[in-house]
């Protein structure tokens, strides 16, 4: 375990950051004006970045030869797996960001270099292996996002989301600590191999409540009931192409941190917290369900969408075993895939202004009027709502089987029937954009760049998407694998 | 069986001709959905001609292992196969029905074909997962078909219609799982044989009753039904009530009988007592109606409890006469919601009263509606006959009060179809304009005519539908032998006598 060692399995972060020091002092000499080479360049680092930490996955990398500085950080198929998504989907949103920025003047330099550092301290979440670099990772990720949330200078909406954003987000920090020093103090080390060690023997109530407090911040992070009251507002103000980043990497970070924190540091004490998992769960599921029925605005039926979400995801977390974190990352593929295709299809739903059109009422009739969009977010839609043959389906249907298979058939069936409150709101939007007279009020042509995204993730939650499964299970199989075979 | 994939073919004929549909303009997609589903009736008649009746029970297997989780495999006996051939052929006719659509027509035929391709991959599938995925699938052409081109209260129509059968088939979607987490496999034919413990039948029997009771639809969660067809365009109506409503049959016949045994058995007081009151209530509903598709639609329930309690009679009677109730009951309440649909696309109203005396200017259409509305009671001679007839014999082994019961559904149903008849065709012309309503033209006769003669084929000669589902009954009969209840008809065979005693005998006791 030499340093050089370490130094060349990290060497993603280390490209990304030099990447984004680099690009700092371009923006600093270039100023806005380079913010579209700074957007190119960061881009090229990221798919760069992406492709170096591809061999760990494909490779099935795993266990104490892939884990970097005594253990903080681990290189293995698990974050190889979260820091491809993280990569990727940063990318798409600095290929979509610049064309709505621009239209507010609001453009700048920053813009990319800040995304670049979210997402180095989201790939540092998923790879942390220790207290510490959870910490580090987690800031570094939430330092960059609360500026970006209010990246818009000039609208307020903006602002409050970003400020709204850095109060809740900074509680949570301080409940998360306190979780951490709990766990520290009863178990006396701060590594996840260590922690696991130590409460082999069992656990003491000190080290319960720093587990439920570690969970309390995590639950945050990932917007799950009942600490998710800040994600509609953060969603809404926020500038869409952050919205989209937010739902996209930075809930995959997310969850990619809490799968290491209760997998790996309390893998062995699944018993003590599966039942405060499976209350998240489901009430994500109904509140996120029933939230997202009277709202007009599609960033904050988008934002509950992502809260209903996470339930389902969690639903995985509760089997607490290599099936379950499989299924929690396939369904994380889809959710981003889905997620992307929607966010791209609200920043194409401009009116003849440029202006995006938020309120769904706004889309009314647009199969008529625009019948490509109108089927993407259709597409979307069905897909969200889990009805097969779309690809969405299929993520739900792995998450539930993990926890039919782990013998817990009434969480299953309550999932699954809270899964139709669910359908109602989507379907309420396909009604809009299908069955309403039309209103005519989308007439932006968007470029080839944001056309190319959605092709691609509509292709992708289509029933063509069946055609990856095999593949795809494969590699969530190795991930979750190497998942349970870090220590 | 020949290794030629003819049932993906029958799939993807369709699933192209969909595709086309959406980028043509209106004409075309005409033309290409009424060609594809032509295409499709003709492969489903080499289908049946290459059917090899009384040879292995599952023909034309297909299997792809191109997806993980499950398998794309295929495969038909001979029950599929009719519901099937039930499907090919109600399709072009519902193509020809839409002549009236003229909004979005190339989205219509697209959503059109694209049910046709989930409906008879319901019937095809042979894993569970790939069976629940095309039986979800269809509900997002058919809420299409509802929302966009139904009538005046369609989205509340479309909104029932998806989220009850949602509700159910999540349910079922559960047991799935854990039947293949518990058998380790998902594939029909194997979990077919598979004993599952009984004390947990009950639950999964339960979970897929949710999801086909509704499909099917049975009192009381059949509410959804009357919305939707009223709503629904003609050709709507007619996939619904001609094949749709098909899958929940199916669905008990393939899975809940022959996978939990045990659990049918012991629920089926319930499914008799649920029949029975659907078979009362919905033909005193369907007697006062005044809209001629909710008339037709309540007896569409009417007409499902009697395959209900055939399936649930559990000999080879009853299971026989379900499959032809269904078959027939596609073709005939098909055949009625086109009457309908003739009259409608005329008058623009559904109002019973508005019409009277059609028989006057329009005797042909008077033919064929009566000849609909008597296959529709069970007059013998035609297709509804024989499957009631067959059914109410199954249940009357099992259980008379139920038979009893049932029966008095054929005196409704002549009640209400004679009275509809009545006032519709004949009495007299109270309004002029229904009075100048032009005969059938050559469309609707050609669309009318090969209905007219299946129905009258399956009521002749039944036993061309028979036979090729007969050694599947039988299977499925020997399959729940062993649960099967007592009855309480008590029936006693006489004893067989020789010839010559028979005039000896007769002045004794006899």
């Amino acid at each position: 375990m030499d340093w050089s060692h370490s130094l060349r399995l990290i060497a993603p972060e280390e490209t990304l950051s030099i990447a984004g020091l680099i690009l700092l002092l371009i923006a600093a000499w270039g100023g806005d004006k380079a913010s579209r080479l700074i957007s190119i360049l960061a881009v090229t680092a990221l798919v760069g970045a992406a492709f170096l930490v591809a061999p760990a996955l494909c490779g099935g990398h795993m266990g104490p030869d892939y884990s970097a500085f005594f253990g903080q950080v681990h290189a293995d198929a698990f974050s190889a797996f979260g820091k491809i998504l993280i990569y990727l989907s940063a990318a798409a949103t600095l290929v979509v960001a610049p064309a709505f920025f621009e239209r507010l003047g609001a453009m700048r330099a920053e813009f990319p270099i800040l995304v670049i550092f979210a997402a180095v301290g989201s790939g540092m979440m998923v790879s942390a292996g220790d207290l510490l670099a959870l910490y580090i990772g987690l800031e570094m990720n939430s330092l960059a996002a609360y500026v970006l949330a209010a990246f818009v200078r000039t609208d307020g909406r903006s602002a409050e989301a970003g400020l709204k954003y850095f109060v809740l987000g900074a509680l949570a920090s301080g409940i998360l600590l306190f979780g951490m020093s709990l766990t520290y103090g009863f178990t006396g080390t701060t590594s996840f191999a260590g922690i696991n060690a130590a409460l082999s023997g069992g656990l003491s109530n000190g080290a319960l409540f720093g587990i439920v407090f570690m969970l309390a911040g995590l639950a945050f992070k990932i917007s799950a009931v009942p600490f998710h009251m800040w994600t509609p507002d953060v969603y809404e103000g926020a500038p869409t192409p952050v919205t989209k980043f937010f739902a996209t990497s930075g809930k995959v970070a997310a969850i990619g941190l809490t799968m290491r924190v209760m997998l790996d540091a309390f893998g062995d004490q699944s018993d003590a917290w599966r039942q405060i998992i499976v209350f998240v769960a489901l009430a994500s599921i109904v509140v996120g369900a029933l939230g997202a029925i009277g709202q007009k605005n599609i960033k904050r039926l988008m934002a509950y969408s992502s809260i209903n979400n996470v339930g389902f995801i969690l639903v995985g977390l509760a089997a607490a075993n290599p099936q379950g974190a499989s299924a929690m990352l396939f369904y994380l593929v889809i959710y981003v895939a889905m997620t992307v295709a929607g966010f791209v299809t609200v920043l194409m739903l401009r009116d003849e202004n440029g202006e995006n059109v938020e309120e769904i009422g706004q889309y009314a009739g647009l199969s008529r009027t625009r019948p490509g969009l109108a089927a993407a977010l259709a597409f979307v839609m069905f897909s969200l709502a889990g009805i097969p043959p779309m690809f969405g389906f299929w993520g739900k249907f792995l998450v539930f089987k993990a926890a039919v298979d782990a013998n817990m058939m009434p969480l299953a069936a309550i999932g699954f029937a809270a899964s139709v409150i669910g359908a109602f709101y989507y379907l309420k939007v396909v009604k809009v954009i299908y069955f309403d007279e039309p209103v005519d009020a989308i007439k932006w042509k968007s470029d080839v760049w944001h056309k190319a995204i959605l092709g691609v993730t509509c292709l992708f939650i289509s029933p063509l998407g069946y055609l990856l499964s095999g593949w795809l299970q494969g590699l969530t199989d190795t991930a979750a694998t190497a998942l349970f075979h870090t220590l | 069986m020949t290794g030629f994939p003819i049932l993906s073919l029958m799939l993807l004929v369709p699933l192209l001709g969909a595709l086309a549909c959406l980028f043509l303009e209106a004409k075309a997609a005409r033309t290409v959905a009424l060609l594809a589903t032509l295409v499709d009736l003709v492969l489903g008649i080499a289908l049946w001609m290459n059917f090899d009746v009384g040879g292995a029970q599952w023909q034309f297997t297909e299997r792809l292992n191109i997806f993980s989780g499950f398998t794309y495999a295929l495969g038909i006996d001979g029950i599929a196969l009719l519901l099937i051939m039930l499907s090919v052929f109600l399709m072009p006719i519902c193509i020809g029905a839409s002549r009236s659509i003229e909004k979005r027509v190339g989205e219509y035929m697209a959503a059109f074909l694209l049910v046709e391709v989930f409906m008879l991959g319901v019937f095809m599938a042979q894993d569970m997962y790939l069976f629940y995925m095309f039986f979800e699938a269809g509900l997002i052409p058919m809420y299409l078909i509802i929302g966009i081109w139904g009538g005046a209260d369609r989205i509340y129509a479309s909104y029932k219609f998806f989220l009850y059968t949602l509700l159910g088939s999540v349910l079922m979607l559960v047991a799935m799982l854990w039947m293949v987490h518990t058998a380790g496999t998902s594939d029909i034919p194997t979990l077919m044989a598979y004993d599952f413990d009984p004390q947990v039948q009950t639950w999964l029997w339960l979970a897929f009753f949710a999801s086909f009771a509704v499909k099917m639809p049975m009192w009381p969660v059949h509410t959804w039904l009357p919305a939707a067809h009223v709503q629904a365009p003609t050709g709507g109506s007619v996939i619904l009530a001609g094949v749709l409503l098909k899958m929940g049959g199916y669905g008990f016949i393939r899975f809940s009988l022959p996978m939990f045994p045990e659990a049918s058995v012991y629920f089926g007081p319930l499914v008799w007592g649920l029949s029975m009151a659907a078979v009362v209530i919905t033909s005193l509903i369907a007697l006062v109606q005044s809209d001629m598709k909710k008339l037709i639609a309540y007896s569409s329930v009417a007409h499902m409890a009697i395959v209900t309690i055939g399936l649930f009679a559990f000999n080879v009677q009853g299971l026989e006469g379900s499959m032809l109730v269904m078959l027939s009951h596609g073709l005939v309440a098909g055949a009625l919601f086109l009457c309908v649909g003739v009259i409608y696309d005329r008058l623009h109203t559904r109002e019973i009263s508005r019409y009277g005396g059609l028989a006057i200017n329009m005797p042909r259409y008077a033919v064929f509606f009566l000849l609909f509305t008597m296959a529709s009671i069970g007059l013998p001679g035609t297709s509804g006959f024989v499957g009631e007839f067959l059914s109410l014999g199954g249940i009357y082994q099992v259980s008379t009060w139920t038979a009893l019961i049932c029966t008095t559904g054929i005196i409704l149903g002549a009640a209400y179809m004679l009275y509809l008849y009545r006032r519709v065709v004949f009495g007299e012309q109270k309004n002029a304009d229904a009075a100048a309503m032009p005969d059938l033209d050559a469309r609707e006769l050609a669309m009318v005519i090969p209905l007219a003669l299946a129905a009258l084929w399956m009521g002749v000669y039944p036993e061309s539908f028979i036979a090729p589902m007969r050694a599947d009954i039988a299977a499925l009969d020997a399959r729940l032998a062993r649960a099967k209840p007592a009855g309480d008809s008590a029936p006693t065979p006489g004893k067989a006598k020789p010839a010559h005693e028979e005039a000896a005998a007769h002045g004794g006791s006899h």
